[in-house]
């Protein structure tokens, strides 16, 4: 086993007909940058919402730090079809909320950004701020919280200008251009003090300048907050540079592993982007 | 440029210095300005809802129309904790009062001094406990469900309040239809803007700490809220249960306020009313809704009155002027607020010193240069 933080095991998501992820494992391990790849509609995004809690799996288990947050769940007709594949192995049903498992410290960002938008720069930071708060609703209203009040508002300022967001902080955050829209993103991810950062494409849209940029800030972040990084992306040329191993995935399943260089030069991985030349198929 | 916080202090003292200064003369003379009195009354009262509508709707963004029904809850207890013992008979003549909860009120009576010149205070409290409640379990259910749904399910839970209380079989607590009256009233105005100022005052503390601004967050963007570990259901629960809370307390004012209550009172029209005021005012401004419901109060009550009176210009009258009209003009007034101004009176702003100070500054400004242009 080890000490991964991250580790999925046999995990499957199905709606429906649709097998969205199948029989998907894999494992982090700690401080590694681990990139998930894939064409379009391949569940990389639902792997990450597994992970998070926003779906329940229909089967398999997901361990952070080697404790189990969620297990399979199978509901309706999927509990038939499910309920015999690795009893033994997965007998607790088990999923915690989005804001428990983040409480455990994992972050994440989200692939169509979702700040609150109508909030300032340093409101959204300070947000997630309140999870770390031991104030309850009488003490906040009267303001006996003042000192651990006053020392959030001083991390989040920290914060603020260790990402170079200083200058921003009373900006609504709809008004911000795209990329800083991105970085203040992840910002309040780190705010809630992860040990593990889920990026969900943080390049989208991105011009090859700011994807460089970006390329720079994710490995600095890593490195000053001792994070572990798991990321989704399609930029390759990001990918390649930054990620200590990578995972293919494609129609829900793994196609492929390893480091950057052998991923280059896996011809089923080639395949699955590029799709199989006429003449080969015979 | 920023004022110091010491001038901003000395500033609001003074302008709640003024406020007392006023209502202590308005009271002087009652018979006079007994129009001014009820409409400054009932203003702050609904002022009170209607800032508790906002924390729910303006900063949680949970749409909720269940005001009515939690107003009538804190009305209903409060009242029938008020009303004097020796005119219980009087009251309940119909029906006659439960026995237990006649007893237990000739034992108040009984109690030491201080007890008794708190009480109605007590009195007040209790019935916004009431409220929160209700709301507490009635919030279990219901707040899973989102926006327009959320808006039907405490709709027809205001109802259903309502229904009980005018029912027969409550007859003994409630009076069923007959309503409750001879309802103890606070001595004086002052007492009335002190327990409202009190509660929007607490509001405002809250909706400007960590956990409003979770509520903020929820309003926003519920997914990324929950991943900031912000527990979506405990903090709807206690946004629903905090702002029914200081609803029922508005609602023992009001029934304080009125005297005598019936469950009519408290039906939809009422959170109609209230929704009105928090839209006039703005959606997420607290002084918006203060603002708010003084305006259409007066408006209502007093300055729109002429609507529902005939009226007749050289001798003919115009046939729409008659009782009822007022509700036609309001509901017209509405609706050009949602079309054209749909950010209310303050938007999501809120009144401040520097905020006046800023304005009055741009209109100095701008007064110079038409000087200039006309010398």
């Amino acid at each position: 086993m080890g000490n991964h933080v991250l580790r999925l095991e046999n995990l499957t998501m199905q709606f429906g007909g649709v097998v969205a992820v199948n029989d998907l494992s894999l494992h982090i391990d700690e401080g590694e940058i681990v990139a998930l790849i894939g064409p379009n509609g391949a569940g990389k995004t639902t792997a990450f919402n597994m992970i998070t809690g926003v779906y329940a799996p229909t089967n398999g288990a997901i361990y952070f730090h080697d404790e189990m947050i969620v297990s399979n769940h199978p509901q309706g007709k999927m509990r038939q079809n499910y309920q015999g594949s690795h009893p033994e192995k997965f007998p607790q049903v088990l999923v915690k909320t989005p804001d428990q498992i983040t409480k455990l410290g994992v972050a994440r960002t989200f692939q169509n950004i979702r700040l609150f938008k109508s909030l300032s720069v340093f409101e959204n930071v300070l947000i997630a701020k309140h999870m770390h708060s031991h104030a309850n609703v009488f003490s906040a209203t009267f303001r006996l919280n003042a000192r651990e009040e006053r020392q959030q508002r001083q991390e989040t300022m920290e914060l603020l200008r260790i990402l170079g967001l200083e200058n921003l902080k009373d900006e609504v955050a709809s008004s911000l251009p795209y990329g800083q829209q991105r970085r203040l993103e992840i910002a309040r991810a780190l705010a809630t003090q992860p040990t593990l950062l889920l990026l969900d494409e943080p390049a989208a849209g991105m011009n090859p300048q700011e994807t460089d940029e970006l390329t720079a800030f994710i490995r600095q972040i890593q490195k000053d907050f001792h994070l572990t990084v798991f990321i989704i992306e399609h930029h390759m040329d990001l990918v390649m540079e930054i990620s200590n191993r990578i995972y293919v995935l494609d129609f829900g399943q793994t196609i492929a592993q390893g480091t950057p260089e052998e991923i280059q030069n896996n011809p089923r991985v080639v395949e699955a982007y590029l799709g199989v030349p006429e003449d080969a198929e015979d | 440029m920023m004022m110091k916080k010491s001038m901003r202090i000395l500033l609001s003292g003074f302008l709640v210095l003024l406020v007392a200064v006023f209502l202590l003369m308005v009271e002087q003379d009652k018979a006079q300005n007994g129009m001014l009195l009820s409409v400054l009354e009932k203003g702050v009262i609904l002022a009170v809802v209607a800032v508790a509508m906002n924390l729910l709707n303006g900063f949680t963004g949970l749409f909720s129309l269940g005001q009515a029904g939690f107003m009538a809850i804190g009305a209903y207890t409060t009242a029938i904790l008020l009303i004097p013992v020796d005119a219980v008979d009087s009251v309940y003549y119909m029906n006659g009062i439960n026995p237990g909860i006649k007893a237990f009120k000739t034992l108040l009576e009984s109690a030491p001094g201080a007890v008794q010149m708190a009480y109605p205070y007590l009195a007040l409290i209790v019935g916004g406990l009431m409220g929160a409640l209700f709301a507490a379990l009635i919030g279990i259910p219901v707040l899973r469900l989102k926006s327009d749904y959320l808006a039907v399910a405490t709709l027809g839970f205001s109802e259903i309040i309502r229904a009980i209380l005018s029912s027969p079989q409550m007859d003994t607590i409630t009076n069923g239809s007959y309503g409750l009256n001879k309802i103890p009233g606070f001595s004086s105005i002052l007492i009335t803007f002190i327990i409202a100022g009190v509660c929007i005052g607490l509001m405002a503390l809250l909706i400007r700490s960590t956990y409003g601004r979770a509520f903020k967050a929820i309003r926003e963007d519920e997914i990324a809220a929950e991943a900031m570990g912000i527990n979506l259901f405990r903090h709807k629960e206690l946004s629903f249960v905090v702002s029914s809370f200081f609803t029922a307390i508005a609602g023992g004012m009001l029934a304080m306020f009125m005297r005598s209550i019936e469950a009519k009172t408290f039906s939809i029209t009422l959170t109609y009313d209230i929704l009105l005021i928090v839209v006039i005012g703005g959606l997420g401004s607290i002084t918006g809704s203060v603002i708010g419901a003084l305006l259409v109060t007066a408006s209502k009550e007093w300055w729109l009155r002429f609507f529902d009176t005939p009226l007749s210009i050289g001798g003919i009258s115009i046939p729409l002027f008659r009782p009822g009209f007022r509700m036609v003009v309001f509901s017209v007034l509405l609706m050009v607020v949602v079309l054209f101004y749909r950010r209310g009176l303050m938007g999501d702003r809120e009144f401040s010193w520097d905020g006046l100070y800023g304005l009055i500054k741009r209109l100095i400004k701008r007064q110079r240069p038409s000087k200039g242009g006309a010398a």
